[in-house]
């Protein structure tokens, strides 16, 4: 399949709700932007609090963890150049029983203070973790809620197994191998998330058309749509 | 957190027997069980800064340990107790990690609210 060059943006907002959603999915688009100087604000909205990877024997506990994970949050936004990045204070896996309203303006009021020409987020229905899904939600109707030519791009990131089936290969696919370095830093500065990891992963990234070799030498989106392919209801 | 030694922990949980406090309590298999594994029945629950009183508490089992407090009315328990330690407030912590190192299951208590 084909890339794509990235287009230049006058300012990216990335919203994910744990710290390392944006190393995994997208830390390399980031990186580009950055390079070009074009300003990235992150959102990231939790601090990952119920993670379950403390070791054994433990390097940490439930209640240690959210520190750790602040530090590995601002270690990988530094690996990435990220300049704006902000903790929202929400808390892990209770996204999707937060007020939809709440996290809705929450939105609403990240896109009318930075004006980004591009927003990304998960793509809704197809991000697994309630915690994804939630936060895609409100993206969408944050955007939605936008006059149409007013309205940022918006490209969202899906992981699913159903993905492919039910909603086709991602139209955007960038090279990222140029950052590739500067992926793994972000990868590796959440160290308490990735360490099981990190070993497997280099040697797969390694072997030249392997998936691991593709899932990070590319990046992929999905861009979202507001027709019949919009499933996000309104808030009741 | 260290391994659970059941003599220490009971002393603990003593401890906090008859006073009013603040309970961690919860389970989980992870947010990517059925990702990974479509046939794994993904369950959890999870409850923070309840304010409860337990009349006392006991731990049992050869390791990994059970924990169950009794309340004047009703009972909270936790299976699956490995590790015991206290954070920075003074609140006992006691977790289950499996094998792979991932907590499983947390039972924590202390005299003030978590953060």
């Amino acid at each position: 399949m084909k890339t794509m060059e990235v287009e230049q943006e006058r300012h990216v907002l990335v919203i994910f709700p744990h710290p390392d959603d944006e190393a995994f999915g997208v830390s390399g688009t980031i990186a580009i932007h950055t390079k070009r100087e074009t300003p990235v604000t992150y959102a990231c909205l939790t601090l990952g609090e119920m993670g379950r990877n403390l070791g054994n024997p433990p390097f940490a506990t439930r209640e240690s963890l959210p520190d750790i994970r602040k530090a590995e949050l601002k270690k990988a936004a530094e690996a990435i150049k990220i300049q704006d990045l902000r903790m929202m204070g929400l808390r892990d896996k209770t996204l999707e029983f937060e007020d939809d309203q709440k996290m809705m303006d929450m939105m609403t009021d990240l896109i009318n203070e930075l004006d980004p020409s591009l927003v990304i987020t998960f793509y809704p229905g197809y991000s697994v973790h309630p915690d994804h899904e939630a936060t895609a939600r409100a993206v969408v109707r944050a955007v939605r809620a936008i006059d149409e030519e007013k309205r940022p791009k918006l490209h969202c990131v899906a992981f699913a197994n159903n993905t492919a089936e039910e909603i086709g290969a991602a139209d955007i696919r960038y090279d990222i191998r140029h950052v590739y370095d500067q992926k793994m830093e972000a990868m590796k500065a959440h160290i308490s998330q990735t360490i099981w990891m990190l070993k497997e992963l280099e040697a797969g990234v390694a072997q030249e058309g392997s998936e691991l070799h593709d899932r990070f030498n590319y990046e992929h989106f999905w861009t979202y749509t507001f027709d019949e392919n919009d499933k996000v209801t309104e808030i009741k | 957190m260290e391994p659970i030694l059941p003599e220490k922990v009971q002393e603990l949980v003593d401890r906090f027997a008859g006073e009013e406090i603040y309970l961690h309590l919860e389970t989980t298999n992870g947010a990517y069980a059925s990702h990974f594994d479509e046939k794994f029945f993904s369950a959890g629950a999870y409850i923070r800064n309840a304010k409860l009183t337990y009349e006392h508490g006991k731990i049992v089992g050869g390791g990994p340990y059970r924990v169950g407090l009794k309340l004047e009315i009703g009972w909270v328990y936790a299976e699956g107790l490995t590790h015991y330690g206290f954070d920075e407030d003074g609140h006992l912590l006691m977790a289950g990690h499996d094998f792979d190192g991932k907590l499983a299951v947390a039972l924590q208590m202390g005299t003030t609210p978590f953060k």
